[in-house]
């Protein structure tokens, strides 16, 4: 095995017994990087010459013992998080210029944790999309399969993780932009509690929803993560003062006596059946994990595609204002006066899909419209957030299919916007809930693609979520495959 | 046809504080072009919005002066429209829930004192400014007072004449300095004001078609504004014309208002709960705490100088008008004990001298001991009132003590009855004109004799002696006449 291959737990390992230095690992990755990259496009920015500077300066802290949680780990960084001095895109042309004169919260945690930053990665424009094929900078491809979309919109820190080219990433999740690439590329992907990890330097979204959270390559790595990155900011108002726990401690505990609440609206006509095969096969592990099975309801699911396409929308048009070519970022040339310099610099700033959402959200916030939709919309956002209440009440977590299939075609979905925004259809309760969710591989397709499961727990019970994608990860059968690159 | 006007303000008044409402920039005022201005006055992508509590706490002492009710949770919303000078795209302000409603003041009109209703008050941050390049096609935008913290003081329509409204003005603005929360400067703009104003035949209980009044930038123009719009919309009435619902800004050079460009004000602003923030919790102990440390009020303070100093209303309204004023004024109270008096000189000669140099209380030279020196002086006797004018002029040029001006210039008053007595001899032996027309008759030649013996002491005699001594010594001359 080669060094890029290895998780964080494992490579921590071998730094502590002097087997590996930081150089090593780091070299290791952007060999792999060179060999792959050019095939599935994760990154838009390497930051190669940093990476080393700084793997140089880790192995001078190790040294001296100086040895953090993610010492000399590469991780992959989405472009919509803020890095001081290094251009932030957020996948848009608005943006391709854009250098941040400060650090997100989480890079500074990660960068304090002893982090080495590979690259950031490729994403769908805003973080609106569920395919990465919306990015400015073109497509990132799922190494599975070359011609299919690696989900989205963390496409490529979902991907970096995947075929190696970093040993672990941070994406954001809105929607589901967390969950459902890990789930279509095969690794472990947690969105945390509406609140638990900064949202400062997060390129906003939808505020309500954005969350920042980690992709591993198992749940291990995964609570290492959340280590790093969970806790209180002072820079946000929305941040929360809860205690952060040492999230690894619940790797690995058993699940025993537990229950497992089955959302009967969850598993519906349409779902792919070997994504339904596979899930009941979870279901039965987790079983003999010693759990018992439930069945709960959810009874506005039905409802959560339409809240959340007015919701976030409706955040995203007042968020992405501020693109207007007036202080940074892209401004269009040859506006006779201002409104020309407004309507030129965000139609040819923006994208198809940005634009639609923008559309779509100052509309459900206009005069007259907004009881009807926003409004609306708020209502039953809360109502979603009382059922999971209710059921969290008869469970300990809940478990849902992550995607209701597998990766799908590059282009597939480009045109038909309403079937790219049913892709998302298991995950954005989490967001509207504001709850933590996160998704585990459980088995392939015939055709060799991954699907995964989704675990959804309590407000700040990101443990119970570790403890049982652990407890399942472990006695799981699910076979242990790469990406054939 | 009879006319009845209403007029609605809308005040935007700075709050004080000394850092911004959502980071931790400078509020001050004047410093070079975007100096204070970071990454979330610029909107930058993925800041974030924090509260200064203290803009919280200036806002509650406004609410709880003006008699609002305080929302237990109240939420900041985004305006949303594009302007240069709003670097997020949307104002961060408060809409469906504000901080405090339902409050009112107390104004003094022509028949009396009226109420005022208050609608709401809310926080907001202020936007940056724009500077036209007179030669280029070009604008700069300066953010400094981008994010300063600003309330929003909605009035209820109940102002009936553009009088009613600049004195609503003026005990708004007056508070705002009391509370010390706002500077007040109209011509830097932290006090501005808005006006919505409409004319209805008189009984009619339906208001008529509005329109809104902008660029109003004192008092003054505040009243002239809506003297000139009530004018317009009575003619437009008189002459079957429609009033047209719109904005209009004032012109100060020209004296009229004149359309705002329609499409500058064809907003919605799509109002939405801000996601960045969340709703702030103001418990009952807070609004204790805010309330105990309340200074005390302008109306509350004209009260007390009336009942308690015993002086005219008129002199407690001028002496509280400013806060430092009042102060000045109580100071010399307290030292010399002649509240009367005191506001005499107070009113008088130092509100004429500090009017002639346009400086406020604050700059007198004249400290609030000496004045209180200076009318003991006089009480004692040490100078009379008509020596004290020169004492005063000064003192306040000079800045020193009246002791000290006295003992220098000699002015000591001549209390000597015997030196007097013979000062006021010698004018009557040497004016016998004058004696002879006075004992034939004129009696107002009287007034020529004290004149006389004032100038031939330099005014140091006492008056009251002088006038004694010479109503006793030309009694005198008659009776030895008579005699004769």
């Amino acid at each position: 095995m080669e060094l890029h291959q290895f998780t964080i737990h494992a490579l921590q390992e071998k730094i502590r017994n002097g087997e590996v230095s930081a150089l090593q690992i780091a070299e290791s990755v952007f060999s792999r990087i060179d060999a792959v990259e050019g095939r599935i496009h994760s990154y838009i920015r390497l930051m190669k010459e940093e990476a080393m500077a700084s793997a140089a300066r880790a192995d001078e802290g190790i040294q001296k013992g100086d040895i953090q949680p993610l010492t000399g780990i590469p991780i992959a960084l989405k472009d919509i998080v803020c890095t001081r001095g290094i251009p932030t895109t957020c996948g848009s042309r608005m943006l391709h210029q854009f250098v941040p004169p400060y650090n997100a919260t989480a890079v500074e945690k990660l960068a304090a944790a002893g982090a080495i930053f590979v690259g950031k990665a490729n994403m769908d424009e805003f973080a609106m999309g569920s395919s990465t094929e919306t990015s400015y900078f073109g497509p990132t491809r799922n190494p599975w399969d070359l011609e299919r979309i690696p989900g989205g919109s963390s496409g490529g820190s979902a991907t970096a993780v995947a075929a190696d080219e970093c040993i672990a990433s941070i994406g954001s999740d809105t929607g589901g932009s967390i969950r459902q690439p890990a789930a279509l590329c095969g690794v472990v992907g947690m969105k945390p509690t509406y609140g638990r990890v900064s949202r400062f330097g997060l390129i906003a979204f939808a505020s309500s929803l954005d969350q920042i959270g980690p992709l591993t390559k198992d749940v291990e790595d995964c609570a290492i993560m959340m280590n790093v990155l969970a806790g209180y900011d002072p820079k946000e108002s929305t941040s929360v003062k809860a205690e952060v726990p040492d999230y690894r401690q619940f790797v690995g505990r058993d699940i025993k006596g537990w229950k497992i609440g089955i959302p009967k609206e969850y598993f519906i006509d349409g779902i792919d059946p070997e994504v339904s095969a596979a899930v009941a096969k979870t279901i039965e592990t987790v079983r003999q994990c010693g759990a018992s099975i439930v069945e709960i309801s959810l009874p506005h699911t039905k409802y959560c595609v339409a809240v959340y396409y007015i919701i976030a929308p409706a955040e995203a048009s007042s968020n992405l204002a501020r693109y207007d070519g007036v202080r940074y970022g892209f401004r269009a040339a040859d506006a006779r006066d201002l409104s020309e310099m407004y309507q030129k610099t965000r139609r040819q700033g923006f994208g198809a899909e940005v634009k639609r959402r923008i559309m779509i959200g100052t509309y459900a916030l206009s005069a007259g419209y907004y009881d009807a939709y926003y409004g609306k919309a708020s209502q039953v956002r809360a109502l979603i957030r009382r059922d999971f209440d209710e059921a969290f009440a008869r469970c300990d977590v809940v478990l849902t299919p992550t995607t209701p299939t597998p990766a799908f075609k590059i282009g597939e979905k480009t045109d038909d916007p309403l079937q790219m925004y049913l892709s998302d259809i298991f995950t954005i309760s989490a967001n509207l809930a504001g709850i933590p969710g996160i998704s585990v591989p459980c088995g392939f397709s015939t055709s060799g693609l991954p699907i995964g499961v989704q675990f959804l727990a309590g407000h700040f019970e990101e443990g119970k979520l570790l403890q049982a994608a652990s407890a399942y990860e472990k006695s799981a059968a699910v076979e242990k495959r790469r990406p054939a690159l | 046809m009879d006319f009845e006007t209403v007029i609605g303000l809308e005040v935007h008044a700075q709050l004080l504080t000394d850092t911004k409402i959502f980071c931790s920039c400078s509020t001050q005022f004047g410093a070079a072009p975007n100096s204070h201005a970071c990454p979330v006055c610029l909107g930058m992508p993925g800041v974030l919005p924090v509260l200064n509590k203290k803009v919280v706490e200036y806002a509650m002492r406004m609410a709880l002066a003006t008699h609002c009710a305080i929302n237990p949770q109240n939420v900041f919303a985004r305006k949303n429209y594009f302007y240069p000078d709003l670097p997020k795209g949307y104002q961060i302000s408060q809409y469906a829930y504000p901080l405090a409603e339902h409050g009112y003041i107390m104004i003094d009109t022509g028949e009396g004192s009226r109420k005022i209703g208050i609608t709401r008050i809310h926080m907001e941050e202020d936007a940056g400014k724009l500077i036209h390049d007179d030669h280029n096609p070009a604008s700069y935008v300066d953010l400094n007072r981008t994010g300063v913290p600003l309330i929003e003081i909605v009035g209820e329509p109940d102002i009936r004449s553009p009088e009613e409204a600049a004195e609503y003005l003026r005990r708004l603005h007056e508070i705002l300095v009391y509370l010390d929360i706002c500077d007040g400067n109209m011509e830097e703009g932290s006090f501005r004001c808005d006006a919505n104003v409409s004319i209805r035949p008189r009984g009619q209980k339906e208001f008529g078609t509005r329109t809104e009044l902008k660029n109003m930038n004192s008092f003054r123009n505040v009243q002239r504004g809506l003297e000139y719009e009530v004018r317009r919309q009575q003619y437009l009435v008189e002459n079957g014309e429609k009033i047209v619902q719109e904005t209009r800004l004032w012109d100060d050079a020209q004296g009229v208002t004149n359309p705002m460009r329609s499409k500058e004000e064809a907003h919605d602003y799509r109002y939405f709960p801000d996601p960045d923030l969340v709703p702030v919790v103001v418990d009952e102990a807070w609004v204790a705490d805010i309330r105990a440390g309340m200074p005390e009020l302008p109306q509350a303070k004209r009260e007390r100088f009336v009942n308690d100093y015993q002086i005219p209303a008129y002199d407690a309204g001028v002496l509280t008008a400013d806060k430092a004023l009042a102060g000045y004024y109580e100071d010399v109270v307290k030292l010399c004990g002649k509240p009367k008096i005191a506001s005499n000189w107070v009113m008088g000669d130092v509100m004429k001298f500090l009017n002639e140099d346009k400086k406020s209380i604050r700059e007198c030279p004249v400290s609030a001991k000496s004045l209180a020196d200076m009318i003991g002086l006089i009480e004692e006797g040490t100078i009379s009132g008509k020596i004290a004018k020169e004492v005063i002029a000064d003192m306040y040029a000079t800045g020193r003590t009246p002791q000290e001006i006295i003992r220098e210039k000699g002015l000591v008053q001549i209390t000597d009855e015997g030196a007097l007595a013979k000062t006021v001899a010698a004018i009557i032996e040497a004016n016998p004109g004058q004696l002879a027309d006075y004992r034939g008759g004129k009696e107002k030649l009287f007034g020529f004799f004290v004149g006389q013996v004032m100038k031939a002491t330099q005014g140091k005699a006492n008056p009251q002696m002088v006038n004694d001594l010479l109503k006793k010594m030309l009694a005198l001359r008659q009776a030895q006449d008579d005699i004769d």
